[in-house]
């Protein structure tokens, strides 16, 4: 992924936690350049975030574990600036620079 | 296998005699002290009429004898007509017991109070169950209740910190109570054998305050937290896999259904489980003893913050609400810790909303069914039975001949491709065997010898170096057989097999086969 910023990206930081970093090769976390504007001309939101990460970044191919129906599947917290994102608008929020996304799967062990 | 058994029920009588004299030292100690308390009592009411006190010399020259005579009957009557433990409101032995927790101004007499008339349910006695009941047993909550359906393990000891090498075999519940019972002999200590169900879990649940859940499958927190909703009990959840764990503090304050001041439930915060094969238990996924530990200690930790909460001062100044959050310990990571804010209840929460459609009667019934709803992974049954073998059928295949290609015994007749971690690779494997491990199986894209296969992949280099020795079979194994069926698949998608001319196949059971019907020294893990 470039590196540096171009006109009509924005800079944010994606993290994984609860195992979901060994779908993504063992990231825990990601510093990268999205578009601003996403394809459909609508500003970049979350559920443009997963589609992204899916696409660009899922080295595993077993996307079922991350995606189902579009969004994340069951078990998997989206957590927007340390906040759930159902305090956000969910996969609606619109991504700002400098966010900090994390994607938490829940634990079962014990 | 008989003199085993033998050992086994010899530990598990020496354990419960070591439990019985435990408990006579206990009695024993408790009468010693209250036939102490007697005589200092009995010694200091005949003090006070003795010449030689002090006391009795001033009042016998120049105080008036009516006062007199009220002054010793003030002084006399504490230890005449109140037995002692009446005159302060703890234990002499709780004083020192638990001085160092009651000088701080968190607990205090009233927090040690509340703690000793608190009741507090445990469930599951493990990873998380042992610190969380070892500090709750030792701070002195009056009543702790332990769930446990399991027997220890060799394989728990490492981080269940309460059960031991001597009490293998023994239900994890009873050897825990031992454990306890010396810890602290004035907790009321109640065994619940047995795993929780919804038939049993509202009436296991009622009779204590707080609920602790240190279960390790979705379907028991699911059950355990739809109890604590409908019975209003604040529940204290925490998992641990690896290197993370994660700690919610739910139902929190716990009002009542619909009531939307009420903290959060399990299901407002994963309102549907995970896919089954998502979820990965620690036998599988491996797990460190501190990192469990930490997240059992953070549970008992919280108990004791929601237990010993003082009440608001006054209607006008309600006390601070908390905020519902989820705690994530990340060992390797840098902060270890951190904090998110939750969302608060969920307005169409099945459980505990306005418009709940969860009843107490429908748990009782039994017709929830919490492990369908979680959903499981059956036994995998991917191959046909002509590509699978036997581990005992593959060990004549090292000695003997292929039965199914008839081709002659040595060294390199075949390939066997070992599908595990490396890091288990590595632990022990077969001689001869070669590591392709199962994430590099995985991790090629569906349907391909395209793309990305041709970059300088690891995978690709394992598929190339498969691929140069056409005319041998493969024989494919793993842990316990089901890696090893998904990767038959793969390799013949990946064609492999030079359609269908190289035979291809897994061996059935994986090692813990081979380990059991072969070779009995290969170590178990
Ligand atoms: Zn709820």
């Amino acid at each position: 992924m470039p590196d540096t910023q171009n006109e009509g990206t924005i800079k944010i930081t994606v993290e994984f936690s609860g195992g979901l970093e060994m779908l993504f090769s063992n990231e825990r976390k990601l510093s990268l350049y999205i578009p601003a504007i996403d394809a459909d001309g609508s500003r970049s939101n979350i559920a443009f975030l997963v589609r992204h990460l899916c696409e660009t970044f899922m080295n595993d191919p077993r996307k079922e574990l991350f995606v189902l129906d579009d969004t994340v599947r069951p078990g998997i917290l989206v957590l927007i600036n340390d906040a759930d994102w159902e305090l956000e608008g969910e996969d609606k929020y619109v991504i700002e620079e400098g966010d900090n996304i994390l994607f938490v799967s829940t634990l079962h062990g014990g | 296998m008989a003199s085993e058994t033998v050992i086994g029920s010899l530990r598990q009588q020496i354990a419960t005699c070591e439990s019985q004299l435990q408990d006579l030292k206990r009695q024993l100690a408790e009468v010693e002290h209250q036939s102490q308390q007697r005589r200092t009592n009995l010694a200091l009411e005949q003090g006070v009429h003795t010449i030689d006190d002090p006391l009795a010399f001033d009042f016998s020259h120049g105080i008036h004898d009516d006062f007199k005579s009220e002054v010793l009957a003030a002084l006399a009557q504490p230890e005449e007509t109140t037995p002692p433990q009446r005159r302060w409101p703890l234990e002499a032995n709780e004083y020192k017991r638990y001085g160092r927790q009651l000088i701080m101004p968190e607990i205090g007499l009233q927090g040690q109070l509340r703690l000793k008339n608190a009741s507090v349910l445990i469930v599951g006695v493990g990873g998380l169950g042992c610190p969380a009941a070892a500090y709750l047993v030792g701070a002195g909550v009056g009543k702790v209740g332990l769930v446990d359906g399991d027997t220890v393990e060799e394989s728990n000891l490492h981080r269940q910190i309460l059960h031991s090498t001597a009490k293998v075999n023994m239900t994890k519940v009873e050897s825990a109570m031992i454990a306890l019972h010396s810890l602290n002999p004035n907790v009321e200590l109640v065994p619940h054998q047995g795993r929780l169900t919804p038939e049993t879990a509202l009436s296991t649940l009622q009779p204590y305050d707080i609920v602790l859940d240190c279960t390790d499958t979705p379907a028991s927190r699911y059950l355990i937290s739809d109890s604590c909703v409908l019975l209003g009990k604040p529940l204290i959840s925490a998992s641990a896999l690896r290197t993370d764990g994660q700690l919610m503090v739910l139902n929190n304050p716990p009002l009542p259904p619909g009531n939307t001041s009420g903290g959060p439930c399990y299901r407002c915060v994963f309102p549907k489980p995970p896919p089954a094969e998502s979820v990965v238990t620690c036998g599988d996924g491996g797990i460190l003893g501190p990192v469990v530990g930490t997240m059992g200690t953070l549970q008992a930790l919280e108990a004791i913050k929601v237990l010993t909460k003082q009440p608001s001062a006054s209607l006008n100044d309600p006390a601070p609400v908390d905020h519902p959050f989820l705690l994530i310990f990340s060992a390797y990571s840098s902060p270890m810790f951190r904090t998110i804010r939750l969302r608060t209840r969920k307005l169409k929460c099945a459980v505990c909303s306005a418009h709940a459609t969860l009843t107490p009667e429908a748990l009782n019934s039994g017709s929830m069914d919490y492990v369908q709803f979680c959903g499981t992974v059956g036994p995998i049954d991917a191959l046909s039975s002509n590509e699978r073998i036997s581990a005992e059928n593959y060990a004549k295949v090292r000695l003997n001949v292929n039965p199914f290609t008839g081709s002659e015994p040595s060294k390199d007749s075949h390939i066997l491709v070992d599908v595990r971690e490396k890091v288990q690779f590595d632990l022990c494997n077969l001689e001869g065997s070669v590591n392709v491990p199962f994430s590099a199986v995985t991790s090629l894209p569906v349907g391909a010898r395209n793309g990305r296969a041709n970059e300088s992949n690891p995978e690709a280099v394992w598929v190339s170096e498969l691929r140069q020795h056409a005319d041998k079979p493969i024989f494919v194994v793993c842990r316990r057989g089901n890696d090893s069926q998904f990767t038959v698949k793969k390799m013949k998608e990946l064609g492999l097999d030079n359609g269908g001319q190289r035979w291809i196949g897994d061996i059935r059971g994986g090692l813990l086969a081979w380990r059991d019907n072969v070779d009995r020294e290969f170590p178990e893990y």
